[in-house]
Order: C-alpha cells, then structure tokens, then sequence
C-alpha cells in the first residue's frame, strides 16, 4: 500500500521531536539549569546552536527539555479524554435513544460550553497553576470529543449485520462493544487521537504562556515564549525557535492525522 | 418552528442551571474558607470575619447559590474585592474591549476564508489547491499568541506602524480603537480562517458533487456563475455551524491575545481576578463566558433551522 505524502512528512516531524525529547533524558548540548550570565542573550552560534537566552541558558537544550513537557501533558490528557470518553460513547451507542444516550450527549454539549482554557482558569483558581491541572484541564475538555466520535462511529457499526448475528448468538451489549464495536472504531480513534494530540500540544502551549501550566523550573515552550516577550525587541530568537518548534510538532501531527485518514479509509475524501 | 425553539431554549436553560451548578460548586471546593483564602495567610480573623459577612458566606449553601443566581439575573453580580466596585460595572467596561475585538477577528477570518475555501475548491487537485491547503496546515498549526508576538516585532518594532499593545477607550476616537484592535484582531483571525477555509472547502465540494449543480451547468450556466449562485449559498449551512462553534475558541483566544498585547479586556481581568484571588470577578467572569458560549450555540441551532427546514424535526 503507498503512504500518504501527508504520512511520511508527519511523521517524519513528529519522530525528530519525540527523539529529541527522549534523548534529553541522557544528554542535552548543555546543562539545562547551567545559568551563565556571561553568555547571556547570544544570538544563534557555534557555541550555542540556537543562541542563549537572559540567563544565558541554552536554547536548544530548553526546547529539547521542554519538548518533554508538551509531549507528555499532551498525551496523558489526551489518554484521560480517551479513557472516559470513549466508554462514555459506547455506552451511549448501546443504550442508544434511552435516557442514558440523552444524558451523556446533554453532559457533552455542556462540556463543550466551557472552552478549555476556561477549565483551566477555574482549575487553577482553585488549586493553583501547575502542569498537572493543565493535564486535567485539557483532558476534560477532550472527554466528550472522543465520546462523541466514539458514539457517531459505534452506532453505525450497531446497525451491520454481523452485530445483529452477535445478538441472536445471545451476547450482552458489553461484550458486543468490546469484541465487535471498538475493534471496528479504532481507526477512528486513532485518527482524532493524533488530532487532539496536536490541540493538547498548543493548549499546553498557550496555558504556560498565560502562567497557568507548567511552571518553573520545569522547561515548557509556552513558557519559554512568555519569558522572551520583554525581551523580543532585541532578542527575537528567544520567540521565534520556540514558536517553531511548536509549529513543526502540530503540523507533524496533523499531518500524520490526515495521512491515517487517507490510508485507513480511502473512501472518504481528503477533507476536514 | 415554536415547538423547535422552545425545545432549544428550555436545553438553552437546563445548561445554563447546571454550568452554574458546576461554577458555584467549584467555587465552593476550594479547601477551607473562601475569605481567608481571598485575604491570604496573615489576615486578621476580624478581616476575614467582615468579608465572610459582605461575601455573604454565612448562609447556607443552597441560600449561598441562590441569593448568586438570583443577583445575576437581576444584574447584580456582586462587588469586586480588589476593585470595590461592582462586578457588573467591571465586567461591563471590559467587555467594550474584548467583544469588538472578538467579532473583528470573526468577520476577518470570515472574510478571508469564504473566498478562499471556495477558490480552493474551484480548483481541486491543482497546485493553487494544494498550496491553499498546505498555507492551511500551516495557519491551523501557528499558536496565535506566538503569531501576535511576530506582529509586534514586525509591524510594532520595526515598522512603527502601530502601538505594541495597549487601548485608549472608545472616548478617544472610532479609528484610532480598530487601529489599536487590528493587530490583535488579526493574530485571533488567523488559526480561525485556516480552519474556516478548509470547511469552506470540503463543503462546497460537497455541493458541487449534487445533481442540482449538474442540472444548473447543462442549462447553460457557467462555472463561475454555479459556484456564485448555487454552491457558495448552499455551503454557508454547514459552515455557519463552524462558525458558532469557533465563537467558544474565541473567547478562548481572546483572554490569551489580550495578554500579549496588554488590552483591558475580559481575559485580562479574570486574571487579575485569580492573582489577586478575587474569586467573585472570577466566578462571574466564568459565568459569563459559558453563558455567552451557550447563547450562541442556541442562536446557531435556530439560524440552523430556519435555513434548512430538515433540522426542525426532532432527532
């Protein structure tokens, strides 16, 4: 089977910044907390491949920490949206036009009124910012996406045949999600999967900027792009390589979304 | 249609009651007493016992819900901690700033995407498409808040064309308040139209893919002539939803643009409100936020349903 242009090119982005941040666990070009205020603030060079910033730390050693950061927000909360959401959508799909479908689709739409970031600020204003309640921010706000993907693509497989056989052989409703309705949706999961992946990556992003994620002295992006705002006048690389390595990370990441969806159903159209 | 619309409104209220719920509930989690947590460690139990009675903490919990929600419809939203001065005043005041900001990013991304979506769809599988599509990756994947920092290095900084952030109030003058918006107007507008585009597109393919477009090509018309008449109208439906839909991330959007670009809007000050553990402004700042979302999702379904007759039959 050909791979998706899409496909290659993402994953292709999505493996440098995965390397990058597993390598940082055994090595980084320098010390990540080394502060140097002499070789503060210099501009991309031999010594420092991606400049110093106003602490004369390393930026290329920052982003690959920090790389750490996002990937790991991004995927526990997107493991969270995935462990209660997609239950929830089975079930919904089961039990579907009973008050339990009504109930967990009501549940989801009020859910979907509260911007993540407003999940986030009401988190914090409660428990103080730290990365964990971005992690429980973004992944509430993930749950009824994947519960509703997940009820969308089961109620149409609940109308094949083979499910209608299942239930004349005298299996319950659980065992027909487990055995029959998930294995057939998993190519959908996987699909938004990576997409929510890449919104929980500038989600995190974005909560750091405003101070309500990670917070020092664990290395965020975010972060590090709020730190370089007083200084972007003189000092522009400080934003700018953090910026694109946000950049590189979620367009990877949709890419590979747009290729899976191509490869694992031709029949739907490029679209989104 | 009355049947449809009150059916919308009374979900419109259910969501309303148990968001309100969920607000006044966390709120209330917060681990001890809501005036010591305000007042911080060194306040004096005197101080805290005067802000537990002007917060109104002595009551019980439901009369505590009640006396919040009842002050909210009738406007009252309490007094401002830090502000001493009503919510409903501060709120009032901000939301001059934030909601032209939030629709010039909407009519932006509005405006440039429709045409887009449609070029691009005009021309599937050709270069001009693919690059369209490829600028779109890109827009999607751009953090605003990073986008609106490049704006200012550029067009602040250098160029010297406009002020690197601040709002002089609509006392001073129309123009000189878009001038002061454009920038960040254009930072929220961008991720938005990206993703506008694409639905523009795969929707108006959707409709070029119908018989009636056939039909109103073997009568003569040509294709630019379709595409005005037949397929741009016909695909606004769907992308109407989107654009309700994209109203809740614009408002995400804008509380982060404001900081970047030190506007006195809502975002700015729900996080004072959390520095300054004035939990009444964030209480109420929230409230309003999920209130506006849920209006509009409400205003999007009606509009909805009167374009297409279909949607007003129950599911």
């Amino acid at each position: 089977m050909k791979w998706p242009v899409a496909l290659i090119i993402g994953l292709g982005l999505t493996v440098v910044f995965v390397l990058a941040a597993l390598l940082s666990f055994v090595w980084t070009p320098h010390e990540v907390e080394a502060l140097n205020i002499a070789a503060k603030l210099q501009k991309p060079g031999s010594a420092h491949l991606l400049g110093t910033d106003h602490f004369g730390r390393d930026i290329l050693s920052m982003l690959m920490v920090g790389a750490r950061t996002s990937i790991a927000v991004a995927v526990v909360a997107v493991g969270i949206g995935m462990g209660l959401g997609v239950p929830l959508g089975l079930l919904a799909a089961a039990r579907h036009g009973s008050w339990l479908d009504d109930l967990v689709m009501r549940g989801n739409d009020l859910v979907f009124a509260f911007p993540s970031l407003v999940i986030a600020i009401l988190i914090t204003a409660v428990f103080g910012p730290s990365a964990l309640n971005a992690i429980i921010a973004i992944g509430i706000f993930n749950m009824p996406v994947f519960a509703r993907v997940t009820r969308g693509g089961a109620l149409s497989v609940w109308t094949l045949d083979y499910i209608l056989a299942a239930r004349v052989a005298g299996k319950s409703r659980l065992r027909i999600s487990l055995e029959h309705i998930l294995p057939n949706i998993a190519n959908l999961l996987i699909v938004q999967g990576t997409i929510q992946f890449s919104l929980g990556i500038l989600a995190e992003a974005g909560l750091s900027y405003v101070g309500l994620g990670a917070q020092p002295p664990l290395p965020s992006w975010g972060r590090m792009l709020a730190d370089s705002q007083t200084m972007i006048s003189f000092a522009p690389h400080l934003a700018i390589f953090p910026g694109l390595a946000i950049i590189a990370t979620v367009l990877g990441l949709n890419l590979i979304g747009d290729g899976l969806r191509d490869l694992l159903d031709p029949r739907i159209r490029r679209e989104r | 249609m009355l049947r449809f619309i009150l059916s919308r409104a009374l979900t419109l209220a259910l969501s309303l009651l148990v968001a309100s719920l969920v607000i006044f509930a966390v709120i209330e989690v917060i681990p001890g007493d809501p005036a010591a947590f305000m007042l911080g460690l060194n306040a004096e139990p005197d101080t805290v016992a005067a802000l537990r009675t002007e917060l109104g903490l002595d009551g019980s919990l439901p009369e505590r819900y009640l006396r919040w929600v009842g002050g909210m419809l009738t406007g009252d939203f309490g007094i401002s901690y830090t502000y001493q001065v009503p919510v409903a005043e501060l709120v009032g005041a901000r939301l001059g700033v934030s909601l032209p900001l939030a629709l010039f990013a909407l009519l932006l991304s509005t405006v440039i995407a429709l045409p887009v979506g449609l070029f691009a769809a005009a021309r599937q599988g050709r270069p001009t498409d693919w690059a369209i599509m490829g600028a779109t990756q890109f827009g999607i994947a751009i953090p605003n808040f990073w986008f609106a920092m490049i704006l200012v290095v550029i067009f602040a900084i250098q160029l010297r064309w406009f002020s690197a952030g601040g709002f002089p109030g609509w006392d001073q003058g129309f123009w000189i308040n878009i001038k002061a918006l454009l920038l960040p107007a254009i930072a929220l507008a961008l991720p938005q139209a990206a993703i506008l585009a694409r639905v523009m597109r795969s929707a108006v393919l959707e409709v070029l893919s119908q018989d009636f477009i056939r039909t109103a090509r073997a009568k003569g018309l040509n294709q630019r002539q379709t595409l005005i008449h037949h397929a741009f109208r016909n695909a606004l439906i769907p992308v109407l939803t989107i654009i309700g839909l994209q109203f809740s991330f614009l408002i995400a959007g804008a509380i982060i643009i404001e900081n970047v670009f030190f506007l006195p809007g809502l975002g700015r000050l729900i996080f004072q409100g959390i520095t300054q553990r004035d939990l009444i402004v964030v209480e109420s700042v929230v409230m309003l936020l999920v209130f506006a979302v849920i209006l509009v999702t409400f205003l999007v379904d009606i509009a909805y349903a009167l374009a297409d007759p279909r949607l007003r039959r129950p599911e």
